[in-house]
């Protein structure tokens, strides 16, 4: 056989998949709690053990409302979330009443140099299940250790950065934009994600 | 109980000498007053040249004018000895450091562990010869026997109690480290070895030597229980280096490097613990440059070490002469070796939250993790405090008009030309019975970009717009 390799190893580990052709990808990922969102992405859901990027026009646009049942999930079942220096003080009341149990959610202050190091320490560790980072100074090569990270560490890493840095290529498994505001309001693109073609339909979230 | 004694003949010489790529090279310590400066010790090509500790310096420059001179560090000494009792930490619970020039083990209880004697022996010696110090062992039930035996004769073993009293008796007065020169006067009184003391009458030796002479006795013999101040690793390792000549590039530093990356690693692996972060400091004429070194998880390879901290080194400019290295470590977390099961699918690096935290805490401050919990009183700045410790199930908050999940550390100012007004006002009226009350009128505006925004105007007015939280 020598260097040949059967396209089927190919299409089943999805460093190749048709174009036009849904490749048959395990719908293994955790669930976003927006169904209509969970139905645009390829794992009908978070992409596992990855990192995801959210691009932001400026903070306060729902980006946490995004997140909220997907943590509201993880720290109800006793697992740790983990925000590495949060912009603003997360309300405990607000979160309290989007039904994040706060006994399990866990905030680390860091100046912006430590941050990058506290963010991957936490995704690497696999004692969080999600981790929130706003990485704003990451380059490509910090958001690829954060990625490889947040794989070792079998966890969900949230990479919350400004819209600017959405032209730069990235290494996260998924990158949603928030359209801002003008047309199409509030909704959410998505830029890239693993393992198929990014769909045409953004996701507009329900007002709230 | 069964106590070895390494007799260190020449510790501060070895410690001079194990830093040297040559230590073959004939080398002398000076020590003494700077107008009578003597040699303190010489290694074997110095002394191979004639050279003898307490010859005066000049007389040593006739003789041997390459000879390299280093310093005496009179503080040395302990502090190599010290670093020797951590080194024996790990083959004996019990370690003796407290008698100048000799480490003591209590080695009955590693048999079990380690083997028998011989074993144990051949494993001191070992080591310590890698480590780079000459030494003489010799094994006693008592401390003192030890003490005795060591500088008899090297490799002297005897575990029998009525065989070591035998032996003992046969000590010559001289040689029985007996307190200050009682065993020079016993000598010149005629009195050969130890039988011959001990048949004296007690209540005499008493008189004339004083209590200490009969309480080494007693304690030399077994008679008398030995009460020693056993060593007790610190919770930190400082290893300092002189180097005795300035350095300006890199490749000399590596070499006493290596040692003390090494010196590092045996404490480690005594404590049972590793490092993650450590500082190397270069220390030159009036300031110094740290270089730190921080791992992602707790190591104490010594190969992996140094070339992690050599690849540091190597970025660091060398603006003046390096005089001095300096390595501290102050944190030293247990060392969790990565263990992999046959079938286990899990990451490897699984680390408890615990001990994720205590991480975090370490380099980012003690107060840098905590978690927030809602209280019940109405102010926005005051509904939500910080939980510092652990435990304690936070309680819900009482139900209120939605809240922005983002709050502001202190309201400000919000200008935006096209605000939009999506909810309010929510009348806030609160706070008079601690002096801080608060009047406000809250509304949930739309910014132009789209944010939503919790903001506060005086009660009445819908302008001055203070921001207060984002809806995210």
């Amino acid at each position: 056989m020598g260097g040949a390799i059967a396209i089927e190893t190919l299409l089943a580990t999805q460093t190749l998949w048709h174009a036009g052709r849904s490749a048959a990808i395990a719908a293994d990922g955790e669930p976003t709690g927006h169904a209509a969102l969970d139905a645009l992405l390829p794992q009908r859901g978070w992409p596992r053990r990855a990192l995801t990027e959210l691009l932001l026009p400026a903070d306060g646009v729902g980006e946490l409302a995004l997140l909220m049942p997907t943590l509201a999930r993880f720290t109800q079942a006793g697992a740790t979330v983990a925000l590495i220096a949060p912009p603003y003080l997360p309300y405990a009341p607000a979160w309290q009443a989007g039904g994040v149990d706060l006994n399990h959610l866990q905030l680390v202050d860091a100046a912006a140099r430590d941050a990058l190091w506290a963010f991957e320490q936490c995704l690497r560790s696999g004692a969080c299940a999600a981790v929130l980072g706003w990485p704003a100074q990451a380059d490509a090569a910090a958001l690829r250790r954060l990625q490889v990270a947040a794989d070792s560490g079998a966890c969900l890493g949230f990479a919350l950065r400004d819209r600017r840095h959405a032209d730069n290529p990235s290494p996260a498994a998924l990158r949603l934009v928030h359209a801002g505001a003008g047309a199409g309001a509030g909704a959410w693109q998505v830029r890239k994600c693993r393992g198929g073609p990014a769909p045409l339909q953004a996701f507009a979230p329900d007002p709230c | 109980m069964l106590w070895a004694c390494i007799l260190l003949p020449q510790l501060a010489l070895d410690a001079v000498l194990r830093r040297l790529p040559d230590p073959a090279r004939p080398l002398a310590l000076v020590g003494g007053p700077a107008q009578l400066r003597t040699l303190h010790a010489v290694n074997a090509a110095a002394a191979a040249a004639g050279l003898r500790a307490g010859m005066r310096l000049t007389a040593a420059h006739a003789l041997l004018p390459e000879a390299a001179l280093v310093d005496h560090d009179a503080q040395a000494e302990s502090r190599w000895q010290q670093f020797l009792a951590a080194w024996a930490y790990r083959h004996s619970s019990q370690v003796g450091a407290q008698w100048p020039g000799c480490l003591l083990l209590e080695v009955r209880a590693s048999f079990g562990l380690l083997g028998p004697w011989p074993r144990i022996e051949a494993r001191l010696r070992e080591e310590l010869t890698a480590l780079g110090f000459s030494h003489r062992i010799a094994m006693a039930p008592t401390p003192r026997a030890a003490h005795v035996l060591a500088g008899l004769r090297d490799g002297l073993s005897v575990s029998n109690p009525a065989a070591i009293r035998e032996l003992l008796d046969r000590v010559p007065v001289r040689r029985a480290r007996l307190p200050d020169d009682t065993g020079e006067r016993l000598h010149r009184m005629g009195l050969r070895d130890l039988r011959s003391v001990r048949a004296l009458p007690a209540g005499g030796l008493r008189r004339r030597f004083g209590a200490a002479l009969l309480d080494h006795l007693a304690r030399l013999y077994g008679e008398a229980d030995d009460a020693l101040t056993l060593y007790r690793p610190p919770d930190r390792f400082d290893l300092r280096i002189e180097l005795g000549y300035d350095v300006e590039s890199h490749t000399p530093l590596l070499f006493p490097l290596r040692r003390m990356i090494g010196d590092l690693c045996t404490y480690l692996s005594i404590r049972d613990g590793g490092v993650q972060r450590f500082t190397l400091r270069l220390e030159q004429e009036t300031a110094h440059t740290d270089v730190d070194v921080g791992l992602l998880a707790a190591e104490r390879a010594p190969g992996l070490l140094f070339e992690l901290t050599r690849s540091r080194l190597e970025r660091v400019q060398l603006e003046r002469p390096v005089l001095a290295l300096r390595l501290i470590a102050h944190e030293l977390p247990p060392f969790v070796p990565a263990t992999r099961d046959l079938f286990d699918v899990r990451t490897q690096q699984n680390l408890p939250w615990p001990q994720l935290r205590e991480r975090l805490r370490a380099r980012l401050g003690d107060a840098a993790v905590h978690r927030v919990a809602p209280t019940c009183d109405p102010r926005p700045e005051r509904a939500w405090r910080r939980v510092d410790a652990d435990g304690g199930a936070i309680a819900p908050a009482p139900p209120r008009p939605p809240r922005p999940a983002w709050l502001l550390p202190r309201p400000v100012p919000l200008r935006d030309v096209r605000l939009r007004l999506v909810a309010g006002p929510e009348r806030l009226e609160s706070g008079w019975w601690d002096g801080e009350d608060a009047r406000r009128d809250y509304y949930v505006l739309e910014t132009s970009q789209g944010q939503r925004a919790w903001a506060f105007a005086p009660p009445g007015e819908q302008g001055g717009w203070m921001l207060h939280g984002w809806f995210a």
